[in-house]
């Protein structure tokens, strides 16, 4: 299993809709809306709090590592 | 949501879901699914069950059993399903309108039987689908495309509503808390009885606009900024709690089941023959 700090933040820009609630509620400022779509801005200052993931009403980010099996 | 949970939980075919950009809804059926997956219950035997909304949409996403039903109808279906199958955890997902509108005579009368089913409500405080209709948690003044001048009907309180007809368990939370709607769904699960979370919403499209309440961010902003936690507020008998969100556990009994007593009298019967 991946630690916290091994996570890292995947975005499914399939699902997201830009409603800009991970960039308005992250305590960090590190997401930002591009072309309406989120994008990580500024990996580096993520705490790995996972509040995007918990707020995101579309499942389109959130911390995941290599037991997701990601794609 | 992980890739793992939504792949768990989720008919991964029918997403991304319908709903407008910042629906709250969202977030608040994430926060079902991670009730269901903090009890660890097989998926097999859970139920959700919905009437029609916006809200009511959620079932089609979820891979459990499932039932969409008629407008205001969710719980006199989920009714009859836990009657045949008292052994499912029989969840109803549904809006204000669905619930306290047309179908608040079955949600006082499912409370008063205290029968064994967890209603999730949630509230966007307007009829979302038909795009804005005030509805019966519309707050007194607060505009719909059928006020267009202010709603002059008082609103309810579902919470209380629920309790006042006999409901066992209730609590409420908004999708600003969603780590506390899944607390209280989790125990409303875990209740021996008719279980009520009114989880609020948000409505950006129809609600938000109509009463210029801002973008997504903002109304969750403010349900975060309007809500009090009930244990804070304990002692405290001069607080000044108009027009604040009293949120977490609001009630918690225990009173017999309605499935468990029909259930005696069947096996009456049974040994008397
Ligand atoms: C018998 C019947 N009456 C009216 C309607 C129209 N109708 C569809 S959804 C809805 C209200 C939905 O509001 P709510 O339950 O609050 O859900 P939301 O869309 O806001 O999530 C109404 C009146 C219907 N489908 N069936
Ligand atoms: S109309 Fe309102 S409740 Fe319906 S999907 Fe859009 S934002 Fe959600």
């Amino acid at each position: 299993m991946a630690t916290v700090m091994e996570k890292e933040l995947i975005i499914n820009k399939k699902w997201c809709k830009g409603c800009g609630i991970c960039v308005n509620f992250c305590p960090k400022d590190v997401l930002e809306l591009k072309n309406g779509i989120v994008n990580v801005k500024d990996e580096s200052s993520c705490i790995k709090c996972g509040l995007c993931e918990l707020r995101c009403p579309d499942y389109a980010i959130y911390l995941g590592g290599l037991e997701d099996g990601e794609e | 949501m992980s890739n793992k949970l939504a792949k768990k939980y989720f008919r991964m075919d029918k997403l991304p879901h319908i709903w407008c950009p910042g629906c709250g809804h969202g977030i608040l059926m994430r926060s079902v699914i991670q009730a269901i997956d903090n009890l660890g219950l097989n998926k097999d035997k859970v139920c959700v069950v919905s009437g029609i909304g916006c809200s009511s949409r959620a079932p089609g996403y979820l891979d459990f059993n499932t039932l969409h039903t008629t407008h205001g109808r969710a719980l006199a279906f989920a009714t009859g399903i836990k009657m045949a199958n008292p052994d499912l955890h029989v969840i109803v997902v549904t809006g204000d309108g669905d619930s306290a509108a047309i179908g608040g005579n079955h949600l006082i009368h499912a409370a008063r039987r205290n029968i064994d089913i967890t209603t999730v409500v949630f509230n966007n405080n307007i009829y979302g689908m038909t795009g804005g209709q005030y509805s019966p948690t519309t707050p007194t003044g607060d505009k719909g495309t059928t006020a267009p001048y202010g709603n002059i009907d008082k609103n309810f309180d579902l919470c209380k509503l629920a309790k006042g007809a006999g409901s066992t368990y209730t609590g409420r939370a908004t999708a600003y808390h969603a780590n506390l709607i899944t607390k209280l769904v989790q125990k409303g699960i875990e209740n021996k009885g008719f279980s009520f979370i009114e989880a609020l919403s948000v409505c950006p499209t129809y609600y938000g606009r109509k009463n210029k309440k801002g973008d997504a961010s903002d109304m969750m902003k403010h349900l975060k900024d309007a809500s009090i936690n009930v244990k804070a507020i304990k002692n405290k008998t001069n607080e000044n709690l108009e027009d604040k969100i009293i949120i977490g556990e609001l009630y918690n009994s225990q009173e017999p089941e309605y499935t468990e007593q029909y259930k005696k009298i069947i096996n009456r019967f049974k040994k008397e023959r």
